[in-house]
Protein backbone atom coordinates (compact mmCIF):
# COMPACT_ATOMS: atom_id res chain seq x y z
CA UNK A 1 0.00 0.00 0.00
CA UNK A 2 1.32 3.15 -0.46
CA UNK A 3 1.34 5.26 2.09
CA UNK A 4 0.75 9.54 2.60
CA UNK A 5 3.28 11.06 4.18
CA UNK A 6 1.48 12.85 7.35
CA UNK A 7 3.49 13.61 10.45
CA UNK A 8 0.29 14.16 12.32
CA UNK A 9 -0.22 10.46 12.86
CA UNK A 10 2.01 11.04 15.40
CA UNK A 11 -1.52 12.11 17.40
CA UNK A 12 -2.46 9.07 16.84
CA UNK A 13 -0.10 6.71 18.71
CA UNK A 14 0.34 8.80 21.45
CA UNK A 15 -1.80 7.03 23.48
CA UNK A 16 0.00 4.32 23.14
CA UNK A 17 3.68 5.10 23.13
CA UNK A 18 2.60 7.08 26.70
CA UNK A 19 1.68 4.13 28.21
CA UNK A 20 3.80 1.58 27.03
CA UNK A 21 6.79 4.34 27.66
CA UNK A 22 5.33 4.76 31.33
CA UNK A 23 5.25 0.66 31.79
CA UNK A 24 8.40 0.05 29.95
CA UNK A 25 10.89 3.47 30.01
CA UNK A 26 10.45 3.57 33.79
CA UNK A 27 11.42 0.20 34.80
CA UNK A 28 13.96 -0.11 32.15
CA UNK A 29 15.68 2.78 33.86
CA UNK A 30 15.35 1.64 37.52
CA UNK A 31 17.25 -1.44 36.19
CA UNK A 32 19.95 0.28 35.02
CA UNK A 33 20.32 2.91 38.01
CA UNK A 34 20.29 -0.43 39.74
CA UNK A 35 22.94 -2.01 37.15
CA UNK A 36 25.60 0.75 38.06
CA UNK A 37 25.06 1.19 41.89
CA UNK A 38 26.19 -0.91 44.73
CA UNK A 39 24.07 -0.82 47.92
CA UNK A 40 24.30 -2.18 51.59
CA UNK A 41 20.69 -1.57 52.25
CA UNK A 42 18.97 0.90 53.90
CA UNK A 43 18.80 2.97 50.23
CA UNK A 44 22.27 3.95 50.32
CA UNK A 45 23.77 3.48 46.92
CA UNK A 46 26.79 3.86 45.76
CA UNK A 47 28.54 4.09 42.53
CA UNK A 48 29.76 0.98 41.08
CA UNK A 49 30.46 1.66 37.29
CA UNK A 50 30.15 -1.48 35.46
CA UNK A 51 31.82 -3.97 37.94
CA UNK A 52 28.39 -5.85 37.78
CA UNK A 53 28.57 -6.37 34.23
CA UNK A 54 32.19 -7.53 34.42
CA UNK A 55 31.38 -9.72 36.97
CA UNK A 56 28.54 -11.42 35.47
CA UNK A 57 30.05 -11.34 32.08
CA UNK A 58 32.76 -13.52 34.02
CA UNK A 59 30.89 -15.68 35.82
CA UNK A 60 30.79 -19.61 35.02
CA UNK A 61 26.98 -19.93 36.48
CA UNK A 62 26.03 -16.89 34.41
CA UNK A 63 27.99 -18.65 31.34
CA UNK A 64 26.22 -22.14 32.07
CA UNK A 65 22.99 -20.24 32.53
CA UNK A 66 23.33 -19.01 28.96
CA UNK A 67 24.66 -22.21 27.39
CA UNK A 68 21.61 -23.79 28.77
CA UNK A 69 19.36 -21.48 27.24
CA UNK A 70 20.61 -21.69 24.23
CA UNK A 71 20.65 -25.70 24.01
CA UNK A 72 16.85 -25.16 24.86
CA UNK A 73 15.63 -22.96 22.33
CA UNK A 74 17.50 -24.23 19.67
CA UNK A 75 16.00 -27.52 20.72
CA UNK A 76 12.40 -26.98 20.73
CA UNK A 77 12.90 -24.46 17.48
CA UNK A 78 14.28 -27.51 15.53
CA UNK A 79 11.41 -29.72 17.02
CA UNK A 80 8.48 -27.48 17.00
CA UNK A 81 8.38 -26.04 13.50
CA UNK A 82 9.16 -29.35 11.38
CA UNK A 83 6.01 -30.47 13.64
CA UNK A 84 4.48 -27.97 12.76
CA UNK A 85 4.66 -27.72 9.83
CA UNK A 86 4.29 -31.61 9.07
CA UNK A 87 0.81 -31.21 11.16
CA UNK A 88 -0.50 -28.60 9.40
CA UNK A 89 0.01 -30.17 5.94
CA UNK A 90 -1.56 -33.43 7.15
CA UNK A 91 -5.14 -31.60 8.50
CA UNK A 92 -8.02 -31.03 6.06
CA UNK A 93 -8.50 -27.61 4.26
CA UNK A 94 -12.43 -28.16 4.57
CA UNK A 95 -15.12 -29.39 6.05
CA UNK A 96 -16.75 -29.64 9.96
CA UNK A 97 -13.76 -30.88 11.31
CA UNK A 98 -11.64 -27.86 10.72
CA UNK A 99 -12.95 -25.47 13.68
CA UNK A 100 -13.41 -28.84 16.03
CA UNK A 101 -9.84 -29.44 15.13
CA UNK A 102 -8.24 -25.84 15.43
CA UNK A 103 -10.48 -25.19 18.59
CA UNK A 104 -8.93 -28.24 20.45
CA UNK A 105 -5.10 -27.98 19.33
CA UNK A 106 -5.69 -23.90 20.49
CA UNK A 107 -6.55 -25.10 24.13
CA UNK A 108 -2.69 -25.71 25.43
CA UNK A 109 -2.20 -22.29 24.38
CA UNK A 110 -5.28 -20.76 26.64
CA UNK A 111 -4.07 -22.34 29.58
CA UNK A 112 -2.19 -19.75 32.60
CA UNK A 113 1.22 -20.88 32.33
CA UNK A 114 1.51 -22.36 36.23
CA UNK A 115 -1.26 -24.76 35.16
CA UNK A 116 0.71 -25.77 32.19
CA UNK A 117 3.78 -26.40 35.16
CA UNK A 118 1.47 -27.46 37.79
CA UNK A 119 -0.44 -30.39 34.99
CA UNK A 120 2.99 -31.55 33.70
CA UNK A 121 4.20 -32.21 37.23
CA UNK A 122 1.47 -34.50 37.91
CA UNK A 123 1.14 -36.01 34.60
CA UNK A 124 4.78 -36.42 34.74
CA UNK A 125 5.56 -37.94 38.80
CA UNK A 126 7.23 -41.14 38.58
CA UNK A 127 4.13 -42.85 41.03
CA UNK A 128 1.06 -41.63 40.10
CA UNK A 129 1.38 -39.39 36.97
CA UNK A 130 0.47 -41.71 34.03
CA UNK A 131 3.74 -40.68 32.25
CA UNK A 132 5.86 -41.31 34.43
CA UNK A 133 3.74 -44.29 35.18
CA UNK A 134 3.89 -45.25 32.16
CA UNK A 135 7.46 -44.90 31.46
CA UNK A 136 8.71 -46.83 34.59
CA UNK A 137 6.22 -49.68 33.77
CA UNK A 138 7.73 -49.72 30.50
CA UNK A 139 11.13 -50.71 31.65
CA UNK A 140 12.78 -47.19 31.78
CA UNK A 141 14.28 -45.58 34.88
CA UNK A 142 12.28 -42.67 34.65
CA UNK A 143 12.10 -39.52 37.92
CA UNK A 144 12.38 -36.11 36.24
CA UNK A 145 12.40 -34.87 40.05
CA UNK A 146 16.33 -36.50 40.45
CA UNK A 147 17.63 -37.08 36.91
CA UNK A 148 19.10 -33.88 34.77
CA UNK A 149 17.95 -36.21 31.22
CA UNK A 150 14.86 -37.28 32.53
CA UNK A 151 14.09 -33.25 33.49
CA UNK A 152 15.21 -31.98 30.38
CA UNK A 153 12.90 -34.30 28.52
CA UNK A 154 10.39 -33.94 30.86
CA UNK A 155 10.65 -29.78 29.96
CA UNK A 156 11.13 -30.47 26.23
CA UNK A 157 8.02 -32.55 26.08
CA UNK A 158 5.87 -30.21 27.68
CA UNK A 159 7.22 -27.09 25.99
CA UNK A 160 6.12 -29.01 22.57
CA UNK A 161 3.18 -29.75 23.96
CA UNK A 162 2.26 -26.33 24.85
CA UNK A 163 3.46 -24.29 21.94
CA UNK A 164 3.69 -26.42 18.81
CA UNK A 165 0.21 -25.66 18.12
CA UNK A 166 0.98 -21.77 18.02
CA UNK A 167 3.30 -23.25 14.74
CA UNK A 168 0.68 -25.25 13.68
CA UNK A 169 -1.96 -22.47 13.23
CA UNK A 170 0.32 -19.70 11.50
CA UNK A 171 1.40 -22.35 8.76
CA UNK A 172 -1.91 -23.71 8.79
CA UNK A 173 -3.38 -19.95 8.50
CA UNK A 174 -0.57 -19.79 5.36
CA UNK A 175 -1.72 -23.12 3.48
CA UNK A 176 -5.32 -22.35 3.53
CA UNK A 177 -4.56 -19.05 1.63
CA UNK A 178 -3.02 -20.82 -1.20
CA UNK A 179 -5.94 -20.72 -3.90
CA UNK A 180 -7.00 -24.03 -5.49
CA UNK A 181 -5.88 -22.68 -8.71
CA UNK A 182 -2.19 -23.27 -7.59
CA UNK A 183 -2.48 -27.03 -7.07
CA UNK A 184 -4.55 -27.41 -10.18
CA UNK A 185 -1.73 -26.00 -12.24
CA UNK A 186 0.56 -28.16 -10.55
CA UNK A 187 -1.36 -31.35 -10.70
CA UNK A 188 -1.37 -30.62 -14.83
CA UNK A 189 2.38 -30.42 -14.89
CA UNK A 190 2.47 -33.64 -12.77
CA UNK A 191 4.72 -32.41 -10.06
CA UNK A 192 5.20 -34.83 -7.30
CA UNK A 193 3.71 -34.11 -3.96
CA UNK A 194 7.71 -33.24 -2.79
CA UNK A 195 7.52 -30.56 -5.26
CA UNK A 196 4.32 -29.30 -4.55
CA UNK A 197 5.81 -28.68 -0.95
CA UNK A 198 8.83 -27.27 -1.96
CA UNK A 199 7.83 -24.99 -4.73
CA UNK A 200 3.93 -24.34 -3.67
CA UNK A 201 3.45 -24.23 0.37
CA UNK A 202 6.75 -23.73 1.61
CA UNK A 203 7.35 -20.35 -0.25
CA UNK A 204 3.89 -19.49 0.62
CA UNK A 205 4.12 -19.97 4.03
CA UNK A 206 7.78 -18.52 4.28
CA UNK A 207 6.30 -15.34 6.32
CA UNK A 208 4.25 -17.05 8.66
CA UNK A 209 6.97 -19.43 9.14
CA UNK A 210 9.34 -16.30 9.93
CA UNK A 211 6.28 -14.97 12.36
CA UNK A 212 6.57 -18.13 14.28
CA UNK A 213 10.34 -18.61 14.79
CA UNK A 214 10.16 -15.02 15.66
CA UNK A 215 7.34 -15.45 18.37
CA UNK A 216 8.77 -18.99 20.01
CA UNK A 217 12.39 -18.03 19.97
CA UNK A 218 11.54 -14.39 21.77
CA UNK A 219 8.85 -16.58 24.23
CA UNK A 220 11.17 -19.72 24.52
CA UNK A 221 13.96 -16.88 25.91
CA UNK A 222 11.65 -15.85 28.64
CA UNK A 223 10.32 -19.41 29.69
CA UNK A 224 9.83 -18.68 33.26
CA UNK A 225 6.49 -19.46 35.12
CA UNK A 226 6.02 -23.43 33.32
CA UNK A 227 9.20 -24.02 34.53
CA UNK A 228 9.40 -22.85 37.79
CA UNK A 229 6.39 -25.11 38.43
CA UNK A 230 7.70 -27.90 36.77
CA UNK A 231 11.41 -28.65 38.03
CA UNK A 232 12.17 -25.02 39.74
CA UNK A 233 15.73 -25.29 38.24
CA UNK A 234 16.34 -28.49 39.17
CA UNK A 235 17.57 -31.09 40.29
CA UNK A 236 20.92 -29.41 40.85
CA UNK A 237 20.92 -26.60 38.11
CA UNK A 238 20.35 -28.86 35.50
CA UNK A 239 17.30 -26.84 34.16
CA UNK A 240 18.14 -23.83 35.42
CA UNK A 241 17.67 -21.28 32.28
CA UNK A 242 18.24 -17.66 32.43
CA UNK A 243 14.99 -16.20 33.63
CA UNK A 244 15.03 -18.81 36.87
CA UNK A 245 19.03 -18.07 37.27
CA UNK A 246 17.75 -14.18 37.32
CA UNK A 247 15.05 -14.32 40.08
CA UNK A 248 16.98 -16.91 42.10
CA UNK A 249 19.52 -13.65 42.59
CA UNK A 250 17.01 -11.05 42.32
CA UNK A 251 14.36 -12.49 44.61
CA UNK A 252 16.80 -15.11 46.36
CA UNK A 253 19.61 -13.36 46.80
CA UNK A 254 18.18 -10.10 47.00
CA UNK A 255 21.65 -8.94 44.85
CA UNK A 256 20.29 -6.34 43.26
CA UNK A 257 23.34 -5.03 40.79
CA UNK A 258 24.42 -8.29 39.35
CA UNK A 259 20.95 -9.27 39.09
CA UNK A 260 19.93 -5.68 37.18
CA UNK A 261 23.41 -5.96 35.00
CA UNK A 262 22.28 -9.63 34.25
CA UNK A 263 18.66 -8.55 33.37
CA UNK A 264 19.98 -5.95 31.36
CA UNK A 265 22.63 -8.72 29.51
CA UNK A 266 19.69 -10.90 29.04
CA UNK A 267 17.51 -8.70 27.57
CA UNK A 268 19.91 -6.88 25.07
CA UNK A 269 20.74 -10.74 23.64
CA UNK A 270 17.20 -11.21 23.23
CA UNK A 271 16.49 -7.78 21.19
CA UNK A 272 19.51 -8.96 19.22
CA UNK A 273 18.42 -12.13 18.23
CA UNK A 274 15.01 -10.49 17.51
CA UNK A 275 16.72 -7.61 15.69
CA UNK A 276 17.89 -9.93 13.05
CA UNK A 277 15.14 -11.87 12.93
CA UNK A 278 12.58 -8.79 12.44
CA UNK A 279 14.94 -7.43 9.88
CA UNK A 280 14.62 -10.97 7.55
CA UNK A 281 10.69 -11.00 8.42
CA UNK A 282 10.47 -7.52 7.05
CA UNK A 283 12.34 -7.86 4.09
CA UNK A 284 10.05 -10.92 3.29
CA UNK A 285 7.22 -8.75 3.72
CA UNK A 286 8.37 -6.20 0.93
CA UNK A 287 8.97 -8.73 -1.78
CA UNK B 1 -2.59 -42.32 1.95
CA UNK B 2 -5.47 -40.10 3.10
CA UNK B 3 -5.91 -42.48 6.00
CA UNK B 4 -2.48 -41.87 7.29
CA UNK B 5 -2.98 -38.75 6.87
CA UNK B 6 -5.63 -37.84 8.85
CA UNK B 7 -4.00 -40.30 11.52
CA UNK B 8 -1.49 -37.22 12.34
CA UNK B 9 -3.85 -34.61 13.56
CA UNK B 10 -5.77 -37.27 16.02
CA UNK B 11 -2.69 -38.35 16.98
CA UNK B 12 -1.40 -35.13 17.87
CA UNK B 13 -4.78 -34.29 19.52
CA UNK B 14 -4.66 -37.07 21.92
CA UNK B 15 -0.89 -36.29 22.66
CA UNK B 16 -2.72 -32.75 24.13
CA UNK B 17 -5.81 -33.80 25.88
CA UNK B 18 -3.62 -36.47 27.95
CA UNK B 19 -2.15 -34.00 29.94
CA UNK B 20 -5.39 -31.96 30.55
CA UNK B 21 -7.18 -35.72 31.11
CA UNK B 22 -5.45 -36.25 33.47
CA UNK B 23 -5.74 -33.13 35.40
CA UNK B 24 -9.43 -33.45 34.97
CA UNK B 25 -9.30 -36.81 36.26
CA UNK B 26 -7.00 -35.88 39.45
CA UNK B 27 -9.66 -32.91 40.27
CA UNK B 28 -12.59 -35.93 40.82
CA UNK B 29 -10.65 -38.21 42.97
CA UNK B 30 -10.27 -37.44 46.90
CA UNK B 31 -6.71 -37.09 48.47
CA UNK B 32 -6.05 -40.79 49.72
CA UNK B 33 -7.21 -42.15 46.17
CA UNK B 34 -4.36 -39.92 44.24
CA UNK B 35 -1.40 -40.66 46.75
CA UNK B 36 -2.49 -44.43 47.46
CA UNK B 37 -3.33 -45.24 44.31
CA UNK B 38 -3.10 -45.06 40.74
CA UNK B 39 -6.08 -45.51 38.81
CA UNK B 40 -7.15 -44.39 35.06
CA UNK B 41 -10.54 -42.96 36.19
CA UNK B 42 -11.73 -41.75 39.65
CA UNK B 43 -12.79 -44.71 42.02
CA UNK B 44 -14.70 -42.81 44.13
CA UNK B 45 -16.05 -40.28 42.34
CA UNK B 46 -16.25 -36.87 44.02
CA UNK B 47 -16.64 -33.10 43.60
CA UNK B 48 -15.55 -32.10 46.78
CA UNK B 49 -12.90 -30.44 45.47
CA UNK B 50 -14.78 -27.98 42.96
CA UNK B 51 -17.60 -27.25 46.37
CA UNK B 52 -14.38 -26.10 48.04
CA UNK B 53 -13.24 -23.82 45.52
CA UNK B 54 -16.58 -22.49 44.38
CA UNK B 55 -18.44 -21.84 48.33
CA UNK B 56 -14.77 -20.34 49.49
CA UNK B 57 -14.01 -17.13 48.98
CA UNK B 58 -10.58 -17.19 49.10
CA UNK B 59 -10.79 -19.36 46.39
CA UNK B 60 -13.72 -18.28 43.93
CA UNK B 61 -12.71 -14.55 44.13
CA UNK B 62 -8.99 -15.23 42.90
CA UNK B 63 -11.14 -15.86 39.49
CA UNK B 64 -12.96 -12.63 39.80
CA UNK B 65 -9.56 -10.59 40.14
CA UNK B 66 -8.66 -12.51 37.03
CA UNK B 67 -11.07 -11.51 34.98
CA UNK B 68 -11.37 -8.27 36.18
CA UNK B 69 -7.67 -7.06 35.44
CA UNK B 70 -8.11 -9.03 32.05
CA UNK B 71 -11.30 -7.43 31.20
CA UNK B 72 -9.60 -3.95 32.00
CA UNK B 73 -6.54 -4.51 29.98
CA UNK B 74 -8.27 -5.75 27.18
CA UNK B 75 -10.50 -3.25 26.93
CA UNK B 76 -7.71 -0.63 27.43
CA UNK B 77 -5.44 -2.55 24.97
CA UNK B 78 -7.35 -2.66 22.13
CA UNK B 79 -9.11 0.74 22.12
CA UNK B 80 -5.66 2.29 22.20
CA UNK B 81 -4.01 0.33 19.36
CA UNK B 82 -6.76 1.00 17.58
CA UNK B 83 -5.83 4.50 16.48
CA UNK B 84 -2.05 3.42 16.69
CA UNK B 85 -2.19 0.92 14.36
CA UNK B 86 -4.21 2.99 11.78
CA UNK B 87 -1.64 5.47 11.99
CA UNK B 88 1.04 2.71 10.73
CA UNK B 89 -1.08 1.33 8.34
CA UNK B 90 -2.20 4.01 6.62
CA UNK B 91 0.46 7.16 6.91
CA UNK B 92 4.36 7.76 7.01
CA UNK B 93 5.71 9.54 9.69
CA UNK B 94 8.72 10.20 11.39
CA UNK B 95 10.13 7.43 13.18
CA UNK B 96 7.30 5.18 12.18
CA UNK B 97 10.06 2.07 11.59
CA UNK B 98 11.61 2.98 15.02
CA UNK B 99 8.77 3.12 16.63
CA UNK B 100 6.96 0.06 15.55
CA UNK B 101 10.19 -2.01 16.62
CA UNK B 102 10.86 -0.33 19.84
CA UNK B 103 6.46 -1.13 20.34
CA UNK B 104 7.68 -5.03 19.55
CA UNK B 105 11.04 -4.94 21.38
CA UNK B 106 8.43 -4.40 24.49
CA UNK B 107 6.91 -7.87 23.12
CA UNK B 108 9.85 -9.47 23.85
CA UNK B 109 11.06 -7.89 27.46
CA UNK B 110 11.27 -10.62 30.09
CA UNK B 111 8.61 -10.65 32.68
CA UNK B 112 11.55 -11.68 35.16
CA UNK B 113 13.40 -8.94 34.28
CA UNK B 114 10.98 -6.32 34.93
CA UNK B 115 9.43 -7.58 38.10
CA UNK B 116 11.13 -5.97 41.05
CA UNK B 117 10.98 -2.22 38.95
CA UNK B 118 6.77 -2.70 38.58
CA UNK B 119 7.09 -3.57 41.95
CA UNK B 120 8.32 -0.54 43.30
CA UNK B 121 6.77 1.79 40.60
CA UNK B 122 3.25 0.46 41.17
CA UNK B 123 3.99 0.93 44.95
CA UNK B 124 5.00 4.34 44.61
CA UNK B 125 2.09 5.80 42.56
CA UNK B 126 -0.25 3.96 45.00
CA UNK B 127 -1.75 1.45 42.75
CA UNK B 128 -0.18 -1.79 44.42
CA UNK B 129 -2.28 -4.73 45.05
CA UNK B 130 -5.64 -3.46 42.91
CA UNK B 131 -6.68 -4.89 39.37
CA UNK B 132 -6.14 -1.89 37.57
CA UNK B 133 -1.68 -2.52 38.30
CA UNK B 134 -1.80 -5.44 36.84
CA UNK B 135 -4.15 -4.53 33.73
CA UNK B 136 -1.38 -1.72 32.95
CA UNK B 137 1.26 -3.67 33.44
CA UNK B 138 0.11 -5.96 31.02
CA UNK B 139 0.05 -3.65 28.16
CA UNK B 140 3.11 -3.99 28.51
CA UNK B 141 3.27 -6.71 25.86
CA UNK B 142 -0.56 -6.55 24.92
CA UNK B 143 -0.31 -3.01 23.33
CA UNK B 144 2.37 -4.09 21.09
CA UNK B 145 0.84 -7.24 20.07
CA UNK B 146 -2.93 -5.72 19.78
CA UNK B 147 -0.95 -2.70 17.45
CA UNK B 148 0.74 -5.89 15.13
CA UNK B 149 -2.46 -7.96 14.57
CA UNK B 150 -4.76 -4.92 14.23
CA UNK B 151 -2.14 -3.43 11.14
CA UNK B 152 -1.86 -6.73 9.33
CA UNK B 153 -6.05 -6.85 9.70
CA UNK B 154 -6.00 -3.13 8.67
CA UNK B 155 -3.13 -3.40 5.63
CA UNK B 156 -5.79 -5.63 4.20
CA UNK B 157 -8.48 -2.96 3.38
CA UNK B 158 -8.01 -1.25 0.67
CA UNK B 159 -7.53 2.54 0.81
CA UNK B 160 -10.03 3.40 -1.40
CA UNK B 161 -12.62 2.79 0.77
CA UNK B 162 -11.04 5.86 3.39
CA UNK B 163 -11.15 8.11 0.21
CA UNK B 164 -14.55 6.95 -0.71
CA UNK B 165 -15.94 8.08 2.19
CA UNK B 166 -14.72 11.51 2.60
CA UNK B 167 -16.03 12.26 -1.13
CA UNK B 168 -19.06 11.15 0.40
CA UNK B 169 -18.79 14.06 3.24
CA UNK B 170 -17.84 12.04 6.23
CA UNK B 171 -15.20 13.23 9.17
CA UNK B 172 -12.52 11.21 9.90
CA UNK B 173 -14.43 10.33 13.21
CA UNK B 174 -17.48 9.07 11.26
CA UNK B 175 -16.05 7.21 8.97
CA UNK B 176 -13.41 5.73 11.04
CA UNK B 177 -16.27 4.63 14.22
CA UNK B 178 -18.82 4.20 11.49
CA UNK B 179 -17.37 2.25 8.56
CA UNK B 180 -13.79 1.39 9.50
CA UNK B 181 -13.78 0.20 12.80
CA UNK B 182 -17.55 -2.22 11.63
CA UNK B 183 -15.04 -3.20 8.22
CA UNK B 184 -12.25 -4.76 10.38
CA UNK B 185 -14.62 -6.16 13.33
CA UNK B 186 -13.33 -9.62 12.83
CA UNK B 187 -9.51 -8.08 13.50
CA UNK B 188 -10.61 -6.55 16.59
CA UNK B 189 -12.45 -9.72 17.77
CA UNK B 190 -9.14 -11.77 16.95
CA UNK B 191 -6.80 -8.42 18.61
CA UNK B 192 -9.29 -8.67 21.52
CA UNK B 193 -9.01 -12.65 22.05
CA UNK B 194 -5.20 -12.28 22.17
CA UNK B 195 -4.93 -9.59 24.68
CA UNK B 196 -7.39 -11.66 26.92
CA UNK B 197 -5.42 -14.77 26.41
CA UNK B 198 -1.61 -13.35 27.14
CA UNK B 199 -3.28 -11.69 30.21
CA UNK B 200 -5.13 -14.53 31.27
CA UNK B 201 -1.66 -17.19 30.91
CA UNK B 202 0.62 -14.73 32.96
CA UNK B 203 0.79 -15.00 35.96
CA UNK B 204 4.98 -13.65 37.12
CA UNK B 205 3.73 -9.70 37.38
CA UNK B 206 0.15 -10.72 38.51
CA UNK B 207 1.90 -12.10 41.46
CA UNK B 208 4.48 -9.63 41.44
CA UNK B 209 1.78 -6.64 42.29
CA UNK B 210 -0.55 -8.44 43.93
CA UNK B 211 -0.89 -9.38 47.71
CA UNK B 212 -4.37 -9.92 49.09
CA UNK B 213 -6.87 -8.15 48.06
CA UNK B 214 -6.71 -8.19 44.11
CA UNK B 215 -4.45 -12.16 44.50
CA UNK B 216 -5.22 -13.42 40.92
CA UNK B 217 -6.24 -16.90 40.78
CA UNK B 218 -2.95 -18.40 39.92
CA UNK B 219 -1.60 -17.24 42.87
CA UNK B 220 -3.85 -18.57 45.29
CA UNK B 221 -3.04 -21.78 43.70
CA UNK B 222 0.70 -21.22 43.99
CA UNK B 223 -0.08 -20.78 47.93
CA UNK B 224 -1.94 -23.74 48.09
CA UNK B 225 0.75 -26.22 46.84
CA UNK B 226 3.19 -24.65 49.23
CA UNK B 227 1.68 -24.10 52.61
CA UNK B 228 -1.32 -26.92 52.72
CA UNK B 229 0.99 -29.89 51.92
CA UNK B 230 -0.06 -30.94 48.45
CA UNK B 231 -3.34 -30.83 47.98
CA UNK B 232 -3.48 -31.94 44.11
CA UNK B 233 -7.16 -32.55 44.17
CA UNK B 234 -7.80 -29.20 45.09
CA UNK B 235 -5.17 -27.99 42.36
CA UNK B 236 -5.77 -30.09 39.72
CA UNK B 237 -9.61 -28.89 40.18
CA UNK B 238 -8.79 -25.57 40.56
CA UNK B 239 -6.40 -25.55 37.37
CA UNK B 240 -9.81 -27.73 35.83
CA UNK B 241 -11.36 -24.66 36.10
CA UNK B 242 -9.02 -21.94 34.35
CA UNK B 243 -9.40 -23.67 31.19
CA UNK B 244 -12.84 -22.87 31.23
CA UNK B 245 -12.55 -18.99 30.62
CA UNK B 246 -9.74 -20.08 27.54
CA UNK B 247 -12.19 -22.77 26.37
CA UNK B 248 -14.99 -20.68 26.16
CA UNK B 249 -13.64 -17.40 24.24
CA UNK B 250 -11.65 -19.76 21.83
CA UNK B 251 -15.25 -20.73 20.71
CA UNK B 252 -16.18 -17.09 19.91
CA UNK B 253 -13.02 -17.14 17.42
CA UNK B 254 -13.16 -20.14 15.81
CA UNK B 255 -13.63 -19.09 12.40
CA UNK B 256 -10.45 -15.89 12.41
CA UNK B 257 -8.27 -18.49 14.71
CA UNK B 258 -5.94 -19.45 12.13
CA UNK B 259 -6.40 -15.89 10.04
CA UNK B 260 -5.68 -14.54 13.55
CA UNK B 261 -2.68 -16.37 14.55
CA UNK B 262 -0.97 -15.58 11.48
CA UNK B 263 -1.45 -11.62 12.98
CA UNK B 264 -3.56 -11.09 10.08
CA UNK B 265 -0.68 -11.21 7.67
CA UNK B 266 -1.87 -13.82 5.16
Amino acid sequence: MNKTHDNRAWFFVLPVVALVAFNAIIPLMTVVNYSVQETFGDNVFFWAGVTWFEQVLQSQRFHNALGRQLIFTFTILAIEIPLGVAIALAMPRKGPWVPVCLVLMALPLLIPWNVVGAMWNIFALPDIGLLGRSLNALGFNYNFTRQPGDAWFTLILMDVWHWTSLVVLLAYAGLVSIPDAYYQAARIDGASSFAIFRYIQLPKMKRVLTIAVLLRFMDSFMIYTELSVLTGGGPGNATTLLSIDLVKIALGQFDLGPAAAMSLIYFLIILLLSWVFYTLMMRNEQQ
Amino acid sequence: MNKTKALVPILYIIFLMLPIYWLVNMSFKTTNEILGSFTLFPRDFTVENYVKILTDPTWYMGYVNSLIYVLINTAISVTVALPAAYAFSRYRFLGDKHLFFWLLTNRMAPPAVFALPFFQLYSAIGLFDTPIAVALAHTLFNIPLAVWILEGFMSGVPKELDETAYVDGHSFWSFFLKIFVPTIAAGIGVAAFFCFMFSWVELLLAKTLTSVAAKPIAATMTRTASTSGYELGLLAAAGTLTIIPGAFVIYFVRNYIAKGFALGRV
